[in-house]
């Protein structure tokens, strides 16, 4: 093994955390910062030759290579996990940029209450009326503390939107659910498609609140605080699992990168596998990582940020004997706690006539919030915090939409009925999407497998989660909501009421798989402090969705990045000036 | 693999039933192309030239050519699954392969141990080498009786994927299933048009990535193995 140079600060992962936090060190310190990227190089200009259905959104050719290393999953403590062989409910992403360039780009704020949700729960229900298995608990952060750092992450990504509280104030036409904002979106909400448009119509008709999804596709040029200045969105429609040919699309490439690219002070290592943290007497000494050819380094540092993908965050604590494992017999131990994934599904909706689908753009959308958190929720039926319903106007590619027709037009999925029914449903069918909370279950945890291993021989991670009662009354929910909707805007909803089917890692659920490492203001109940700095090794902190103790409605990157952000100003204004625990 | 490439297998198609189109397309691809006798030879990565007559028959079935316009046929689907077997695809290169392999819950999805090339291989011998050559009903029936399967299930999707893939890739010749379903291709800008065309059906002449970018494009099948 040979041994590198040492650096002050080892960051595992280049993707948005890790470039974030790399941009804040090496633009407002003199630390020397070394970014270790398992991946490969990658670039605006690579995306253009890759606006191709079959190998970027079915091949998943932007994704971790799941032959190097998967996960394994298990419904319950009492079924033997195996492999996801292939991707399928999640994407992780790989190369610089990481998830962060092949994502969809949505961007909301969690509501107040998420933050402190144990808290909220229990004063609106008393502890009595909860789940016993329920555990969701308070972040030790609020709404407040991070709206500053959630404005500084939007104008990095220039998010395209309409405030509906504004310090406040309400505003008709954006979120009015929405906690404050002190500011308006960085640039206005994208353009509507011809059934986001419907849906927003059919939404205001029934009463609700319809708002644009806020995007970090840009809805006109844009120059950041940064001076990074990028071109508007072409609503070409190959965004979610591409990397965006024009760089509209936020990415850590388009955003961060080239700031870096200045700093002398900052280095980018690809190619480069951590396999450890090393770590005595309660202090990272540094990592320990294989490069491309094979041949296996220590890099050392004073500090050591892990920010890559939540799974591997977790399993890098395991791997390295970090923390006390999670028991969720005994419900004892931090590492693995607090398991989620964002609760998504969709609802077909058929016209009679063509909608020209083909554009769109990731995040383009209208939306209703007027049942999230446990707003207008009718109570007293179980159903605690549901979340969003949406029309998205990602935009249909041509093999994946292909097929799409009412149950019970044709007898078979192939053929000549079968052809002549999808040819004439084609351009016809889209969905409603529903967006719920994931609490937060004592069962559901990470732990290492004990029988499967990656290409180097160490343990995969295992998952153990399945859906319970309330996510199946959130889908319920849902569905009545869009089956109100759906006929407003001129369209038939699918009748298949949704299954109550478990949890599968076949279907495309989210890249929102979320907690292990969470936050909390206790060692006992967390991984890490408020700041996501290790409450047993204050020189290791662990950024990203793994320190959510449970999950919002909306997608996490905008809230993963506020975090970051505070982590990085609690890092740079306190820990570098005297290395000590923050909390 | 290279066993299979050394042979040089030829999937022979006769250019007259093609009206052009797939001759069009292939013109287009760095193939050897030989022409004799009034027909085309297509030079096969995977398959032998009698499993190729097999495949293409198959998916005919699934997606046939016929009142309401051109099926796998016309689009050269069977050039489309014959590269993307001989592809990392085929040979699950970028698949978990580790064992112990167990039989689980249906949804953990595909446990098998068999690539979709090994798939392939026992799937087209179970329909039979002469399945081309058997009546249509026939070949129905055969089909009908093995839809619960695996290699069903994945010639299914892929005579999909090569109907309304990017004609890059193999199958989708001349645009014929892209026109079929008035899908444009990949097109740069939308944007003058997203907010507009409400209630009127709004079809591009379409036109394929390499068309559009003016470069060859980097079809994943191509990677070496």
């Amino acid at each position: 093994m040979t041994n590198l140079k040492p650096v002050d600060v080892a960051i595992v992962g280049g993707g948005w955390t890790g470039l974030a936090m790399a941009k804040e060190l090496t633009t407002r310190t003199s630390a020397t910062v070394v970014a270790l990227e398992r991946g490969h190089p990658r670039g605006a200009a690579d995306y253009a030759m890759d606006m191709d259905e079959l190998d970027y959104n079915i091949r998943l050719r932007m994704m971790q290579n799941i032959a190097d290393e998967t996960v394994t999953h298990r419904h319950s403590l009492r079924n033997t996990a195996v492999p996801v062989r292939q991707y399928g409910s999640f994407h992780p992403g790989t190369g610089v940029g990481g998830a962060g360039e092949h994502w969809t780009g949505m961007c909301f704020r969690f509501l107040p209450s998420l933050f402190t949700l144990r808290t909220h729960l229990t004063e609106k229900h008393g502890a009595a009326h909860l789940p016993p298995d329920l555990a969701v608990q308070d972040w030790g952060v609020t709404y407040e503390q991070l709206e500053p750092h959630y404005w500084y992450a939007e104008q990095m990504m220039g998010v395209s939107g309409k405030a509906g509280n504004l310090r406040g104030k309400l505003i008709e036409g954006g979120n009015i659910f929405e906690a404050p904002r002190m500011h308006e979106y960085p640039t206005p909400p994208l353009k509507n498609t011809q059934v986001s448009h419907l849906f927003e119509e059919a939404a205001r008709q029934l009463g609700y609140h319809p708002y644009p999804t806020p995007a970090a596709n840009l809805s006109e040029n844009y120059t950041n605080p940064d001076g990074i200045s990028r071109a508007a969105c072409a609503y070409c429609s190959y965004c979610s699992r591409f990397g965006c040919m024009i760089g509209a699309k936020a990415q850590p490439t388009n955003t961060l990168l080239p700031v870096l690219r200045k700093q002398k002070n900052f280095q980018l290592r690809t190619g480069s596998w951590v396999h450890r943290v090393v770590h005595q007497n309660g202090r990272a000494t540094g990592v320990e990582f294989t490069d491309a050819s094979g041949e296996e380094f220590f890099q050392p540092a004073e500090t050591v940020l892990l920010c890559s993908f939540t799974l591997n965050n977790v399993r890098l604590l395991y791997l390295s004997k970090i923390g006390a494992p999670y028991d969720p017999v005994a419900g004892k131990g931090t590492l693995g706690r607090n398991l989620t994934h964002q609760v998504e599904g969709g609802f077909r909706i058929f016209f009679n006539r063509p909608m020209n689908l083909f554009m769109g753009a990731g995040s383009l959308g209208r939306r209703i919030s007027d049942f999230d958190g446990d707003n207008g929720l009718p109570g007293g039926d179980g159903l605690l915090r549901y979340g969003m319903l949406s029309l998205n106007g990602n935009g249909n590619l041509p093999i994946g939409s292909f097929g799409s027709m009412p149950p019970g037009t044709s007898q078979s999925r192939w053929g000549a009925e079968w052809k002549a029914a999808a040819l004439q449903w084609n351009d016809r069918a889209t969905q409603l999407n529903m967006y719920a909370e994931h609490m937060s279950y004592r069962e559901h945890y990470f732990d290492l497998d004990p029988t499967y291993t990656d290409k180097f021989g160490d343990p995969l991670l295992r998952f153990t989660l399945d859906w319970t009662e309330h996510e199946h009354k959130q889908r319920d929910f849902a569905y009545d909501l869009a089956a109100k909707i759906a006929p407003a805007m001129g369209a038939k909803i699918d009748p298949t009421r949704p299954s109550r089917a478990r949890y599968n890692v076949i279907n495309y659920q989210s890249t929102h798989i979320q907690g292990g490492a969470v936050m909390g203001a206790s060692p006992e109940t967390s991984v890490v402090n408020p700041y996501l700095q290790h409450w047993d090794i204050p020189n290791l902190w662990v950024i990203g969705a793994s320190s959510f103790p449970q999950t919002a409605a909306g997608n996490p990157t905008l809230t993963v990045m506020a975090v970051t952000y505070r982590a990085a100003d609690a890092m740079i204004n306190r820990y570098l000036k005297n290395p000590s625990r923050l909390a | 693999m290279k066993s299979d490439m050394q042979r040089r297998e030829f999937l022979t198609i006769p250019a007259g039933a093609l009206g052009g189109i797939l001759l069009y397309t292939l013109a287009r691809e760095p193939l050897r192309l030989e022409a004799q006798d009034g027909s085309v030879q297509v030079p096969l990565r995977f398959f032998t030239a009698a499993e190729a007559r097999v495949v293409a028959a198959a998916s005919e079935r699934i997606f046939p050519s016929d009142s309401t316009g051109p099926g796998a046929k016309e689009a050269g689907v069977v050039i489309y699954i014959d590269r993307q077997l001989a592809g990392p695809y085929g040979a699950d290169k970028y698949r978990y392969t580790k064992g112990p392999w167990v039989e689980s819950y249906p949804e953990h999805g595909y446990q098998g141990k068999e690539n979709p090339r090994e798939t392939y291989r026992t799937g087209v011998a179970t329909l039979g080498m002469n399945f081309d050559e058997l009546p249509v009903d026939q070949q129905i029936q055969k089909l009908q009786s093995i839809e619960k399967t695996h290699f069903f299930q994945l010639l299914r999707a892929h005579t999909i994927e090569g109907m309304f893939s990017d004609p890059m890739h193999g199958g989708n010749a001349g645009l014929i299933g892209w026109q079929l379903i008035g899908y444009p291709g990949p097109r740069m800008n939308n944007k003058p048009d997203v907010d507009q065309h409400f209630g009127a059906e709004f079809r591009p002449k379409p036109a394929g990535l390499e068309q559009i970018m003016g470069r060859k494009g980097n079809p994943w099948e191509d990677e070496k193995l």
